[in-house]
């Protein structure tokens, strides 16, 4: 039996996996957790359920996404054979859309006429907007005033699709600001709406149900693994902010002793130079925020610390619960891409695959590239292409010194 | 898991309550945030509110993401961030307030995290050290608490909880077993400093209450004035109140001088309200 095999029994009843996780709340929210925890518990087996679920994935996000073998790069590159999982063809353009047809059941059944989403780079407010255009439910999605500005092609996105967008002027003015202010909303107008948390953290059953939903995508990549390469790859790469695209691709592997898996975060500027988002790579020390225990960068006195990246959809302090186990168990490698090197492989794949990367996807690839050198031509990587990188263009352009 | 009652004879926050009910009058207790609108300030504020006649002491830890609190409370923790003001340093506070008042209970109240990362067991010897009676942590339902209870039980730190409107039966029972000194009900949903409160209902949901705990039940969010204190003491133990002195505070951060008088006044005119409406 896999060594393990443990990771697949969590979390625990109340939501822990183990130190990390949990439900801190204010006790407001309490009831809507249990009572998402109950409706969730209710479904997740039912068969109806489930065929709905991948109907929706089939027809409206076109799933399964290809495994697409980049095999020109690779070759550039020398080494092992890079596969990418190709998330950016998907409906609205990211992995992040797999979560919100899932919630978004969940809302319809509940019965409440209102959601709402905090949103970094904006792809899961696109999709949380997105589902509520086709459900006609009203939709408010909260983003870091900074977000705004570095993402305005998203931010028009979504209010085309009927939502409105509040930029959050607090704090850093980023995704963890937005999440403030959502818990904010949520706390206020608990009794008819229902909150789409778009990564594994947040409260339980937030991290467990945005893994489930997500894990579509590693049952695929496992099973086009099997078909195109003939047996499993050697390694996962993908990148983490909250980690769901990557603890979407990592969950189905988890018992796959080996599969090597690396998970990436934002090193910004250098995770020595402190100016990143990389608490799991950092060693940030334990701490709670949004609902959840797990590493969390902090200052000496326990308050949240700014953080760093050029991808606005990594630019968090803390991460998804369960991945700050799988860092302690030693069943996921996480390291750190820098915002240049990051920019390198944006670059790199669009020139060389004519495929534009998301820049938090571009994390992934930056890694993927370091590693696949050190491997032989035999052996084959799986990267998450989590997004594409349309949204990005800004970002890109004012580097290159470009306005539009 | 210790009751309230172990405590009764040590504890500053049962002994206050006991005295309270022998009189037949209600609590007041404002919260104000340490080191608004600067740490040299958040003492002589503590007396002023003790002079008005508060009861209880809710001292705001100051938190960088403050995510249950409106704006007038968020507004504060910035201003008292500016000045650095860290967790040791709202420790010292209530030290220095000892040393004048060594019978008015403090409660600290805020977020998990300034705690989870100074460490519990330091945290809870600090505290008693300091003179602190309460801890409540708006993030931390008792379900979470684990051997923290027993670890804030030894150094006579009682543990707060909220009840919320929407607060199930079965919770209610394990929040009204786990609390300690007195609970804390949010009177509304919503962030701190949200809209007014409707004291018929909270008078139904206090009753509801009353069956599962001796604990006195305080009712926080949306008590402003004097008149709102008065109709909450007619269903509760106390009145809390936060924002509007925070408020307060806002309104004469450039003056901090004037403040002492301004919380007075305000505390004043509720505990006059608290009063008659208690021999009325």
């Amino acid at each position: 039996m896999s060594r393990f095999h443990d990771l697949t029994q969590l979390p625990d009843a109340r939501g822990h996996f183990g130190p990390y996780g949990g439900r801190f709340v204010s006790e407001t929210l309490s009831f809507a957790l249990e009572e998402l925890e109950n409706i969730y518990a209710s479904l997740k087996d039912d068969p109806d359920f489930q065929a709905e679920f991948d109907r929706d994935l089939t027809h409206y996000v076109g799933r399964p996404s290809p495994l697409y073998h980049a095999e020109r790069w690779s070759r550039e590159i020398g080494g092992a054979q890079i596969w990418l999982k190709r998330e950016d063809l998907n409906h609205t353009g990211a992995h992040k859309v797999n979560n919100t047809i899932g919630q978004a059941l969940l809302a319809k059944k509940s019965g409440k006429p209102r959601v709402i989403a905090e949103t970094g780079a904006g792809q899961h407010g696109v999709a949380t907007a997105t589902v509520a255009a086709r459900l006609g439910l009203q939709c408010e999605v909260y983003m870091g005033a900074e977000d705004v500005e570095r993402q305005k092609l998203n931010v028009y996105r979504m209010r085309l699709l009927g939502a409105s967008v509040v930029p959050v002027e607090s704090g850093s003015r980023t995704l963890k600001d937005a999440m403030n202010e959502a818990l904010r909303d949520w706390v206020t107008n608990v009794d008819d709406t229902f909150y789409i948390i778009g990564t594994v953290a947040g409260p339980h059953p937030y991290p467990m149900l945005v893994r489930d939903f997500n894990a579509v995508v590693g049952r695929e990549a496992r099973r086009q693994s099997l078909e195109q390469i003939g047996r499993l790859p050697d390694a996962l790469v993908a990148c983490v902010g909250g980690g769901s695209n990557a603890m979407g691709l990592f969950y189905p592997f988890v018992e796959d002793d080996d599969v090597r898996m690396y998970g990436v975060e934002a090193g910004g500027d250098g995770v020595a130079s402190g100016r990143h988002a990389a608490p799991l790579t950092s060693n940030a020390p334990q701490g709670v925020l949004h609902g959840n225990r797990t590493y969390l960068m902090s200052d000496e006195g326990g308050q949240i610390a700014d953080t760093h990246s050029v991808s606005a959809g990594l630019d968090y302090p803390g991460v998804g619960p369960e991945h700050a186990l799988w860092k302690d168990v030693g069943r996921v490698n996480y390291v750190a891409a820098d915002d240049d090197d990051v920019l390198a492989a944006f670059r790199e794949l669009t020139c060389v695959e004519g495929i534009m990367p998301a820049l938090e996807s571009a994390h992934a690839l930056a890694h993927a590239k370091k590693l696949a050198a050190e491997m032989r031509p035999d052996q084959h990587i799986v990267v998450n292409l989590s997004g594409r990188g349309d949204k990005d263009i800004h970002t890109v352009a004012k580097i290159d010194g470009i306005e539009f | 898991m210790p009751s309230s009652s172990d405590f009764s004879q040590h504890n500053r926050i049962d002994r206050r309550f006991a005295t309270l009910k022998a009189e037949g009058r209600k609590a007041l207790i404002p919260y104000i945030t340490a080191g608004d609108p600067a740490p040299s300030h958040t003492v002589d504020f503590m007396h002023a509110c003790v002079e008005a006649g508060a009861d209880v002491i809710e001292l705001g830890v100051p938190f960088s993401d403050p995510m249950a609190d409106g704006p007038v409370i968020q507004k504060a923790c910035e201003r008292a961030l500016v000045h650095g003001t860290r967790l040791v340093d709202v420790l010292d506070m209530v030290a220095a307030f000892r040393e004048r008042d060594s019978e008015t209970p403090v409660v600290l109240m805020g977020y998990l995290n300034p705690v989870e990362r100074m460490g519990y067991r330091e945290f809870a010897r600090q505290a008693q050290a300091s003179g602190v009676d309460g801890f409540l942590a708006v993030d931390m339902p008792p379900e979470e608490m684990g051997e923290n209870s027993a670890l804030f039980a030894e150094h006579a730190l009682q543990s707060i909880f909220l009840l919320a409107p929407t607060t199930s039966e079965s919770r209610a029972a394990t929040i009204c077993d786990h609390g300690q000194g007195y609970l804390y009900y949010v009177s509304l949903k919503g962030v701190t400093g949200a809209a007014t409160l409707d004291a018929e209902a909270v008078g139904e949901q206090l009753a509801r209450l009353r069956r599962l705990t001796d604990l006195p039940l305080c009712v926080g969010f949306g008590i402003r004035d004097g008149a709102s204190a008065a109709a909450i003491s007619r269903v509760a133990d106390g009145v809390i109140v936060g924002s509007a002195l925070v408020g307060r505070i806002a309104e004469r951060a450039e003056t901090p001088e004037t403040i002492p008088a301004a919380l007075k006044a305000i505390l004043g005119e509720m505990r006059q309200a608290l009063d008659s409406e208690a021999s009325a």
